[in-house]
């Protein structure tokens, strides 16, 4: 049944009633739109500006920061001059930003991406810099990406491929290959992780896949270093015959700092290099370059023995630290008085330069993020060594972690913590779907008609806490569809089988599993959740957008026709703010024995184009205090002052509001109305 | 003035508010005025979560020489809030002897502070009052800067008034902060952001502070009624199977998600611990099967206390 109770406008009624539908109000131009080469930011001979929130920060933190007092973009108005003493030129820069500067400093010519916390600022930085330069694009997933970019190296360019660690994870099958081939123009690999999961689904340590490929990385400590290692990176890269990865974290990554800037160097490309014996891989071929990697690999530590990229800072001999990375920073700042070694990559590791170092101190620490890397190999080299005793295996490292451990093992006094100042425990304060989000109807109405929920990877995994609790399992990327693949053949499940999986996500790795469930002819329901746009990461395009990472036109897939081309019998699109046609459209399709594909379709509300329409009231007199319009998690929606039978009545905010209306469909008593107020 | 130590060792601000805010927009100002004023800037924030109402903090550090981009607990100069509940969250990174702690009352209720559906419950947001914490930080301010930019006549110059408290901390000159906010905010409302943020500055330094011992600006109050005890064991659900043709209304339109139908079609209390004793399968069911009944209800109708004060319960009416 509808949820829809008589005496409530549908949405389709308001549509023709005077102007109810949700209107834009604003368009932020995408950063990286109608940006022709030679523009202020980047013509570094000509003018001497810094930017604090410019075209590079604009891509992402434009987003994040206050509609209230920022209708202006950010483009047009922090561009003012720095001190420039010499040839120095100094910008505030996040980690991405760097990271991108670097590349393109470094003569990258071509580049590619798929979206991923925190790594995604890298391509949109790189996408601000003249196109001329710089091919950079969104692929469909990072082992597109990293494809890209190694195609580009076999035709004798500069590539970057940049990506977050689990995006590592999906273009690994190439990586491994590649790192027995070898490159032609230099390719480098710009890879995020995670510590602390802020945003993501686990918390690896992409170190170890470095040590698995044999591949160098380098782990800059700050922005400023993030943009030399990336000229380093590319050096190396061509001068070993090897890939190159840069790892960066969440934290360097997010952080801005001043960073002296360089000019852009040219590389000639060269010429493509028919090697089959390098650049086909085939058992006889792989055998051979295998022994290869090994010298590679000595022949690179050797390098990053050198003093400038395993310097030393003098010190008190009592304590050593070995460091690399952005721990390096904390322990600056924890211990500024110990002799420290301060490697700039964890593979190769230099280990004579390591050895003559633990033998120069009375105890030696290393302090590094998430896994024993660097602690291992010293252990391994004979020395006594602390390291995962004094900070731990898991979560961020911080300056009052790596403190406490040192208090731990005594190389500092106790930490002695005051006492609270409020006793109360923090308020719970999760992420959540926003207020008209297209992806509340769609977790609503499985919920309601006791769907066994695969979820994916997106802004509706939130779907799965309070109060829509509406997704079972969340993976990987794409995971959702194959997991209900193997839920219906295990034949255990009583409930209806549906498969979530968002616009993007579908693209990135849902279409062959789409295939898998048509080919063994599976009994489940489909739903893709295109909301239009990667929103989770900031509204980034995809190749359903019809533009690219440069905002031009670019052809668009007909998500209906893709999926009819699987063989997909039972196909149908929705407007999820229909909530009525929703829940009847979904029945059909759980009905539909076979693959059944639901595309709910409705642009998200944030990007490209924030939505805000007039917003809903409660007409309290009739509110019965259900608390159903509540359990879409709304973020508009709360309690109000009044009471009926002892349950609060609800209240809608109108600033927060946009109007689309769900709420009032799933009101029972019909008290949740357009605002007389807002028909302006 | 703290400025004046900046030399020796960092200054530490940490901006804290809720997704949405501009806590991102506060940030980038102060940078921006610390590396006018020459010094090395390290801002620090985690996004990704920051729109989509989560918990939002952002580290500036400025200095002659500054190495972590996090601040370490306990060293934060000065906590700026621009929302009540996430100061509270954050007041263990201040720095304990001296740390200034300048909040915004302002509070955002989040939807899951609405779970709990008993009746009688109140909204699951924090309930310290700033009295009770003011006194017991080293430097303590709370501001309603909504209430002061609306007064100024344009609400969303808030973030600016915040940004005028904070100056008063810091000391930079305040025709340097203005040269910097004009340049973030849209050219026709630099004059508002000006009166907003001397607005800032006269409400710390003239101690033009709200009454503290008032609960905070409240957008969903919470009074309290007068049955604390959850009433989950004394509601009685009953359903006259024969009435009940199966029709799964109830089961669908149940809030708490409670009600399922057995074996023979007939709607079934399935979870007792989740009823909340809504009553709105009772009001919606075609068959007027199901009565729905508790404890308190009863005392209700029979006259002996009302859960709620009766001049706040239009619903009766119906």
């Amino acid at each position: 049944m509808s949820t829809r109770r008589r005496g409530l406008p549908s949405r389709r009624e308001t549509d023709q009633d005077d102007g109810q539908r949700p209107r834009v109000t604003r368009w932020r131009r995408p950063a990286h739109e109608g940006r022709a080469g030679g523009n202020v930011e980047h013509n570094t001979t000509d003018t001497d500006t810094v930017i604090l929130a410019g075209r590079a920060a604009a891509a992402t933190e434009d987003r994040t920061i206050d509609d209230r007092s920022d209708d202006r973009s950010a483009d047009d108005v922090v561009v003012r001059p720095v001190s420039r003493t010499a040839d120095r030129t100094v910008r505030p820069l996040t980690g991405n930003e760097a990271i991108a500067r670097g590349a393109w400093e470094a003569g990258v010519r071509v580049a590619a991406a798929y979206p991923g916390t925190p790594s995604t600022e890298i391509l949109e930085a790189l996408a601000t810099y003249p196109a001329d330069d710089v091919h950079a694009q969104w692929s469909t997933n990072e082992k597109v990406a990293l494809d890209v970019a190694i195609g580009a190296s076999f035709s004798g360019v500069r590539a970057l491929c940049a990506m977050k660690h689990v995006g590592l994870n999906v273009a690994a099958d190439a990586l491994m290959s590649m790192t027995y081939i070898g490159v032609n123009g230099g390719l480098v690999l710009a890879v995020c992780d995670d510590p602390g999961i802020h945003s993501s689904q686990n918390e690896q340590d992409s170190r170890l896949v470095a040590r698995l490929g044999n591949i160098p990385c380098l782990e800059p400590t700050d922005a400023g270093e993030a943009r030399a290692f990336m000229h380093l990176a590319f050096e190396l890269s061509e001068r070993f015959d090897t890939p190159v990865i840069v790892r960066a974290t969440t934290r360097l990554s997010h952080t801005r700092s001043l960073v002296e800037i360089g000019e852009r160097h040219e590389v000639a490309p060269k010429p493509f290099v028919e090697d089959r014996r390098k650049n086909v891989m085939i058992p006889g071929h792989a055998r051979a370059r295998h022994p290869l990697l090994l010298e590679r690999e000595a022949a690179v530590a050797a390098r990053l023995a050198e003093p400038d990229l395993a310097r030393i800072d003098e010190g008190e001999r009592t304590v050593g630290v070995i460091t690399v990375g952005l721990p390096y920073a904390y322990v600056k700042e924890v211990l500024p008085t110990a002799r420290v070694l301060k490697l700039a990559a964890s593979y190769p590791l230099p280990e004579d330069r390591i050895a003559a170092f633990c033998r120069s101190v009375e105890r030696v620490v290393v302090v590094e993020e998430l896994e024993p890397v660097i602690e291992d190999t010293v252990r391994r080299l004979g020395f006594a060594v602390e390291g995962k005793a004094v900070v731990p295996r898991v979560g961020e490292l911080s300056p009052e972690r790596l403190r406490h451990g040192l208090a731990e093992i005594g190389v500092l006094g106790p930490v002695t913590r005051p006492a609270p100042v409020v006793e109360a425990a923090p308020l719970v304060r999760p992420p959540v779907l926003c207020a008209g989000c297209p992806h509340t109807t769609s977790y609503f109405a499985l919920r309601a008609l006791g769907a066994r929920v695969a979820g994916d990877i997106g802004c509706y995994t939130l779907a799965t806490i309070e109060p829509l609790r509406a997704i079972d399992t969340c993976v990987s990327m794409g995971s959702s569809i194959a997991n209900a693949v193997g839920m219906a053949k295990a034949g255990q499940e009583t409930r209806p089988i549906v498969a979530t999986i968002g616009d993007s996500t579908f693209l990135h790795a849902g279409i062959p599993p789409l295939i898998d469930a048509v080919y063994n002819s599976t009994d489940i329901t489909v739903m893709i959740l295109d909301n239009q746009i990667t929103a989770m990461t900031g509204g980034q395009d995809h190749p359903g957008t019809g533009r690219t990472l440069r905002g031009e036109p670019a052809p668009k897939v007909d998500f209906e026709a893709l999926v009819r081309s699987t063989g997909v019998a039972w196909v149908r699109q929705i407007d999820p703010y229909d909530v009525g046609g929703l829940f009847r459209t979904l029945r059909e399709a759980i009905a539909h024995r076979g693959v059944s594909v639901v595309i709910a379709n409705r642009p998200c509300v944030l990007d490209p184009v924030k939505i805000k329409g007039p917003p809903l009231e409660v007409r309290e007199d009739d509110c019965i205090a259900c608390q159903s319009c509540m359990n879409l998690g709304c973020p508009a929606i709360g309690w109000s002052d009044g009471w009926h039978d002892g349950h609060h009545k609800v209240r809608i905010d109108a600033e927060s509001c946009i109007g689309c209306t769900i709420c009032a469909q799933v009101c029972v008593a019909g008290c949740i109305v357009p605002t007389k107020t807002a028909a302006h | 003035m703290l400025v004046n130590r900046a030399d020796s060792r960092p200054i530490n601000v940490l901006v804290v508010g809720v997704g949405g805010q501009g806590v991102i927009m506060v940030s980038k100002v102060l940078a921006q005025l610390c590396l006018e004023q020459g010094y090395e800037v390290k801002q620090s924030e985690v996004h990704g979560m920051a729109k989509r109402g989560g918990s939002v903090f952002s580290h500036i550090r400025f200095g002659a020489r500054v190495w972590s981009p996090t601040i370490p607990e306990g060293e934060a100069d000065v906590l700026l809030a621009m929302e009540w509940a996430e100061g509270l969250r954050w007041l263990p990174s201040l720095e304990p002897e001296r740390g200034i702690f300048i909040a915004d009352t302002r509070r955002i209720v989040p939807p899951f502070a609405f779970r709990n559906r008993r009746r009688g419950a109140d909204p699951a947001y924090i309930t310290t009052r700033p009295d009770e914490v003011l006194d017991r930080v080293a430097g303590g301010y709370a501001i309603d800067a909504t209430r002061e930019a609306e007064a100024l006549g344009n609400g969303r110059a808030a973030n600016t008034v915040l940004l005028g408290a904070l100056s008063t901390a810091l000391g930079f000159p305040a025709e340097d902060w203005l040269a910097v906010i004009s340049r973030f905010v849209p050219s026709k409302t630099i004059e508002t952001n000006r009166q907003a943020f001397h607005r800032g500055r006269t409400v710390i330094e003239a101690g033009d502070l709200p009454d503290l011992s008032a609960p905070p600006a409240a957008p969903a109050a919470a009074a309290p009624v007068a049955t604390a005890t959850p009433a989950t064991d004394r509601v009685t659900w009953r359903i006259e199977p024969s009435w009940c043709k199966g029709c799964n209304v109830c089961v669908t339109i149940c809030p708490e998600r409670c009600l399922a139908l057995d074996q023979r079609k007939v709607a079934v209390l399935a979870a007792p611990d989740a009823c909340t004793g809504c009553r709105l399968c009772e009001y919606l069911c075609p068959d007027l099967a199901i009565t729905v009944s508790d404890g308190a209800l009863s005392v209700a109708i029979e006259g002996a206390a009302s859960p709620q004060p009766a001049a706040a319960d239009p619903g009766s009416r119906r």
